[in-house]
């Protein structure tokens, strides 16, 4: 039975685990093991990270994150109307950051690409980002 | 994110207690780079990550930084503990090549 949720909060760091944890809660009506939750999570976490710390900057601004199950698959949208991304196939570049002064990683995107299934951003500069992750629930199991 | 440290025979041990993201990066960081400061005549630091119950590329980032400050001074760096979660997340970025387990 498929299902869905619409989640929208501010884009403030305190918001990173209640985001993470929103989701994770929403994942179990699949049956996840504990490592697929800390997956999605983790996967959760760095878009969200992504659109407080690149999209707003820091700045007040809103996320939205879109949730839906469909069969076995689990669908996370994570919008935001931040600054955007120049150049999305640089973006997702494993260890490419704009923000190296401030000890970025650069792995968010590469984490989201290993830790869920399906990964696809849209994003123009002025017109915010747009992250669409898939997870298939259970597909170790087998 | 709580951290605690303890220093034994020239170790310095730092313990991680919690979720280290962005939100409690920054106060991470504070810390550490003051007890770095006050330490420089330890032979070795040990990050130890049991109590880490999530961790994502901000921590990774943060990890990183404090190594390269604590570099400075030729001391090495080690990490152990870390669940799946953190553990994951740090073999992906390859932090044990410059960072091993201990």
């Amino acid at each position: 039975m498929s299902d869905n949720m619409y989640l929208k909060f501010k884009s403030i760091s305190e918001n990173e685990s209640f985001a993470r944890s929103v989701v994770g809660c929403f994942s179990l009506r699949l049956n996840p093991s504990l490592a697929e939750i800390s997956d999605i999570k983790t996967a959760v976490s760095e878009a969200v990270t992504n659109s407080i710390v690149h999209g707003y900057e820091k700045e007040s601004g809103e996320i939205e994150i879109f949730c839906e199950t469909i069969g076995n698959s689990l669908h996370i949208n994570v919008f935001d109307n931040g600054v955007g991304i120049d150049d999305v196939s640089k973006a997702v570049e494993p260890f490419y950051t704009t923000k190296s002064s401030e000890e970025r990683s650069g792995m968010g995107f590469t984490i989201m690409k290993s830790f869920m299934d399906d990964v696809r951003i849209e994003s123009k500069r002025g017109q915010g980002t747009k992250v669409y992750m898939k997870k298939i629930i259970g597909k170790e199991k087998d | 994110m709580d951290v605690k440290y303890k220093i034994s025979c020239g170790v310095l041990t730092i313990y991680f207690s919690g979720e280290l993201d962005e939100h409690t990066s920054n106060m991470v960081r504070v810390l550490l780079d003051k007890l770095f400061l006050d330490n420089t005549n330890v032979k070795k630091v040990v990050y130890d990550l049991s109590g880490v119950t999530f961790m994502d590329s901000t921590g990774v980032g943060l990890l990183l930084g404090r190594y390269k400050k604590i570099n400075e001074y030729n001391i090495p760096v080690n990490i152990t503990g870390a669940s799946y979660s953190a553990e994951k997340v740090l073999q992906l970025a390859g932090i044990y090549s410059v960072m091993p387990k201990s």
